[in-house]
């Protein structure tokens, strides 16, 4: 497993952008590299501690699956929904071709 | 200085004012000053109008509207106002106008308050400045050369200028009680899942509370009364719900067990420490028994926030993407397109956070850095728990120092991190802490200390808020 302070790299950083669907210019790629890698720098400070035996904590409160009563209730209004969408076709959300692209 | 939301109220209710004219005060106020502090990204003056005159014609009829009759208040603009522009201080919402209002909101309204306007923010709650704001950044109403802290900035400044004797803001890391201590105001972060996060808009979902700035500890007091409680829109929203908090805010402090926490001295300047020192013997004169206390892993508060927020960050701003609502910049093709959206919609705070969270998350790193974050998240809970066991509360500063010069640390992304040091422990732990002002630094500026409790603390933690504002 690699220790929290391995550095990251300009690479690192150009995939994990496109994984989050971010363009950066080489400008940008080079100011975010070096600014990542000073953060996880810091991060170096968890290495020193024991953590076999502790459980990781998700949240403040243990998860419990919440669900209502299966009875249909109000929904947000669809017009009033579509309204905020950029480009809409037939009451839906339209989208350019999705077909054809690099998965 | 303004009137506090309770006098309002009382007036407003026994026809000692009107409501539209509460609304008039304020709104003259917005206009001298709003040019230079910027606390705003919307003042909804007609919107105003329009509700603080259905206030008066209730009272006249004979209703009441309820504990915050007549009252303005400032929304931070993460909460979904419906049709009224939700930007979250970024390009990617500008113009957004939400099919829904947050439950806070419903129910400050449905308390009598009247929304006044929509403050400004750290884009996507992202900083500890609010200069982060795709807008512009809010300044500190006592100095305006100052940042006004983040990222509930805008709801801080509007408090402490007068322009709402209420806010709300949200608390991830310390939005809520930073920008409060950086402007001299009270600010409450409460009990994870005991304010309905339903319509705040989602920055780290396991961390986010709601909660309200004010003039002082007893307006403090009835908002959050007003916005807690169970919401079934929630699904972690606790059932048992927030107890009252008003009816003890007067009990004092006389035998509460005081923990002062030695890890949060270091690192601190002098000037704030030695307020923190004041608010200690002030505590103890009034009978609390205050003694020091060693939480020892806090200090990794600080790695374990930084994984944790921005790796659930990187999942929640998944959804901005063109499709559905906010920016789309058109490309011959939807992945192409996401991407021109999200690059250019988004600021570059709210990018590294985003690189960050996706990197702790991606495959060969999750051990080393998400699944690490959250065993240290467990330590500092464990921690806490363990010194609740000798103390009733805990006492630390809110903040290093006092609010820094615009632009300060802008150009060090860790340095800006550090200013969250004293309020991110709590945010892991889920529980309770607010900010109350106690006097100033050297340089003048206002200075907070920081009330810490333990989950469902609430009552108690405000008894001892309020001996401290009489004593300041």
């Amino acid at each position: 497993m690699p220790a929290v302070s391995d550095s990251i790299s300009r690479d690192d950083v150009a995939h994990v952008a496109r994984l989050a669907r971010l363009e950066l210019t080489p400008d940008e790629l080079e100011t975010y590299t070096g600014q990542l890698a000073s953060v996880l720098a810091h991060f170096h400070d968890i290495d020193a501690l024991d953590l076999a035996a502790v459980a990781p904590m998700t949240q403040p409160y243990p998860l419990v699956n919440v669900l209502r009563d299966d009875e249909p209730g109000p929904t947000l209004d669809r017009d009033e929904v579509l309204a905020e969408a950029p480009s809409v076709e037939a009451g839906r959300f339209a989208v350019p071709p999705i077909l054809g692209e690099e998965p | 200085m303004t009137d506090t939301a309770l006098a309002i109220a009382a007036d407003v209710r026994a026809r000692r004012r009107r409501a539209v004219d509460v609304v008039e005060e304020h709104l003259a106020r917005i206009v001298e000053r709003e040019r230079d502090i910027h606390a705003f990204n919307l003042v909804t003056a007609p919107r105003a109008r329009e509700e603080a005159a259905e206030i008066d014609r209730r009272v006249a009829a004979g209703d009441d509207p309820g504990p915050l009759a007549g009252v303005p208040v400032a929304l931070k603009d993460n909460l979904c106002t419906r049709g009224v522009p939700t930007t979250c201080s970024s390009r990617i919402l500008a113009g957004w106008r939400p099919p829904y209002d947050a439950t806070v909101v419903a129910r400050l309204r449905a308390a009598g308050a009247v929304t006044i306007g929509k403050s400004n923010l750290d884009e996507f709650a992202m900083g500890s400045s609010t200069e982060n704001s795709a807008f512009g950044p809010t300044l500190n109403p006592h100095d305006i050369t100052r940042v006004a802290g983040g990222s509930s900035g805008g709801s801080a400044a509007a408090v402490a200028a007068g322009f709402a004797p209420i806010a709300l803001g949200s608390d991830t890391g310390g939005s809520i009680r930073l920008p409060a201590a950086f402007c001299g105001v009270v600010g409450v972060k409460p009990t994870y899942g005991t304010v309905s996060r339903y319509g705040l808009v989602a920055f780290a979902s396991s961390l986010d509370q709601v909660g309200p700035l004010a003039t002082t500890v007893a307006d403090a007091a009835i908002v959050l009364e007003v916005i807690g409680g169970h919401d079934p829109r929630d699904s972690t929203s606790i059932p048992v719900g927030l107890g009252p908090i008003t009816p003890t805010l007067r009990d004092g402090v006389r035998g509460l067990r005081i923990g002062i926490i030695e890890e949060l001295r270091e690192g601190i300047d002098g000037d704030v420490l030695a307020r923190v020192d004041a608010a200690a013997d002030a505590l103890e004169a009034a009978g609390a028994v205050l003694d020091v206390v060693s939480v020892p892993s806090v200090h990794y508060g600080l790695t374990a926030y930084y994984l944790i927020a921005p790796a659930e960050a990187s999942s929640n701003l998944a959804r901005y993407d063109g499709v559905r609502y906010g920016l789309r910049v058109e490309r011959p093709d939807t992945t192409a397109m996401m991407a021109a959206t999200r690059s250019a919609g988004f600021g570059p705070e709210v990018k590294r956070r985003i690189m960050l969270g996706t990197y702790a998350l991606s495959a060969g790193y999750y051990d080393a850095y998400y699944g690490k974050a959250l065993k240290v998240r467990r330590l500092i809970a464990s921690a806490f728990d363990a010194a609740y066991e000798r103390f009733d509360l805990l006492l630390s500063p809110t903040a290093p120092t006092t609010a820094f010069e615009l632009g300060a640390r802008s150009a060090n992304p860790l340095a800006m991190y550090l200013t969250d040091v004293c309020t991110i422990p709590t945010n892991l732990a889920g529980h309770p802490a607010m900010s109350v002002p106690f006097g100033s630094g050297a340089d003048g500026l206002p200075v907070g200390v920081q009330l810490l409790a333990p989950t469902l603390g609430e009552a108690t933690m405000f008894r001892a808020a309020a001996v401290l504002e009489e004593a300041r």
